[in-house]
């Protein structure tokens, strides 16, 4: 992965309840410091002196007791843990609720060229909402060969070699109403540990597509704002992949058959291209399967389950009409 | 396996022109080629994924490839880099 600066935390376009409102005061040589654990740290201890097991790799919060800190600190002209405290490297400082670091402080930040941060936010909710961020950057990642769409709220991985009708499926699907997410490349992202994202792995190309004879197409401007998505949960993958007519494909559908992604199972299906076959609606088709399956009701599974129970009454009926060996009573109780 | 470290030399990197001589150059051969770019891994059959590692001016690419004409695929790629795609 690429390390991600303390210049990239500043970049971070995040909106409304996520927007983390930073500003650098000072130490800008030092923004290309990385960020190394999504974590932060109040460095009061540390600045009272006690440097044992200090957090220095985290960023570091100076909130409205570590200011008052150091305006005390200032007052009584100690400046020895200040000069300790950046000594090593931290990332950042970051200064919440608007806070001013003392001269002294911002002068020794410079000096070892660690950039200072300023928030307008409080201290508990810059906290929550900045490892909610940085939880997402370092979640694991993996970049994808295929196409993200949405299709009646499933998000659906499309996988396939090149060339076997990915990218004109998903033209499909978009003109059928359902919503286009990436392209080509899907950027992946494993969050909480059970629930993958998918993305397109560039936002700055957007939401565009190549289709062979076309060229490149924009998605938004042609079927509008309506048939795209930034990001959704991956929930099914299927796989394209040309007919072969030795292989077996699955005609039941009664096992689950799942595909590992980031170590998150994944259902997965096969489903063979072939000259006649439609395959949107079929991929349609799939994905109320899946939210049928996710209300608790596996068609192909009930579907055996009212077989077996026909069967069964076929069976118990035929013993009457059957004319010759009428059953002993025996026989009725042995079963 | 055949893998050869190649850098971008044209002024402009690989902007539409250049992935379009990629992906076509790479279509002829039946390995699987890809390019991968610090953390980023592509397929050099797609153009918008070779678009979107945004390679510029002196970036470099490593292009792997696995198949039965795998060397001649990594060859024929290289050649594009090495002519900057026939740009400044």
């Amino acid at each position: 992965m690429k390390s991600f600066t303390v210049l990239d935390l500043l970049n971070l376009d995040m909106q409304e309840q996520n927007e983390l409102d930073l500003r650098c005061l000072g130490g800008r040589p030092g923004l290309a410091r990385p960020i190394t654990v999504p974590d932060l740290n109040r460095p009061g201890l540390a600045l009272s002196g006690f440097f044992d097991n200090f957090g220095f790799e985290r960023i570091q919060v100076f909130g409205r007791g570590e200011t008052a800190y150091l305006n005390k600190l200032s007052d009584q002209q100690e400046f020895e843990n200040i000069e300790r405290f950046f000594s090593v490297e931290v990332p950042c400082v970051v200064f919440t609720h608007g806070l001013q670091p003392t001269r002294e402080f911002f002068a020794e930040a410079e000096r070892t060229q660690c950039p200072v941060l300023q928030t307008g936010l409080a201290s508990s909710e810059f906290a929550a909402r900045v490892i909610r961020a940085l939880t997402n950057i370092f979640a694991p990642t993996r970049t994808l060969h295929g196409v993200l769409v949405e299709v009646f709220g499933i998000g659906i991985l499309l996988l396939g070699d090149s060339g076997v009708g990915k990218s004109e499926t998903a033209l499909e699907l978009v003109e059928r109403g359902h919503r286009l997410v990436a392209d080509d490349a899907v950027e992946i992202r494993c969050v909480a540990g059970d629930i993958l994202t998918g993305s397109g792995a560039n936002k700055v190309l957007g939401h565009h597509m190549e289709i062979r004879g076309l060229g490149i197409i924009n998605v938004t401007h042609l079927f509008g704002v309506g048939a795209i998505r930034d990001q959704k949960k991956v929930q099914l993958v299927i796989e394209l992949e040309l007919w072969e007519p030795d292989k077996t494909y699955d005609r039941i559908g009664a096992d689950e058959r799942y595909q590992e992604i980031l170590g998150v199972q994944v259902p997965y299906l096969e489903i063979p291209v072939k000259a006649g076959r439609n395959i949107p609606i079929i991929i349609e088709t799939a994905a109320m399967n899946e939210r049928l399956k996710q209300m608790g009701y596996y068609s192909a599974r009930e579907f055996n389950q009212s077989v077996l129970k026909w069967l069964e009454t076929e069976n118990a009926r035929a013993r009457y009409f059957q004319d010759r060996d009428p059953m002993s009573y025996d026989d009725l109780t042995s079963r | 396996m055949t893998e050869k470290l190649v850098t971008v030399k044209n002024r402009a990197g690989i902007h539409a022109r250049p992935a379009a001589l990629i992906v076509q150059t790479a279509g002829k051969f039946k390995s699987k080629i890809f390019f991968k770019s610090e953390d980023e891994e592509i397929n050099a059959k797609s153009i918008m994924g070779i678009i979107t590692l945004g390679a510029s001016y002196n970036s470099s690419i490593q292009i792997t490839a696995e198949g039965e004409d795998e060397e001649d695929a990594v060859e024929a790629l290289a050649q594009l880099f090495e002519k900057r795609f026939e740009e400044e």
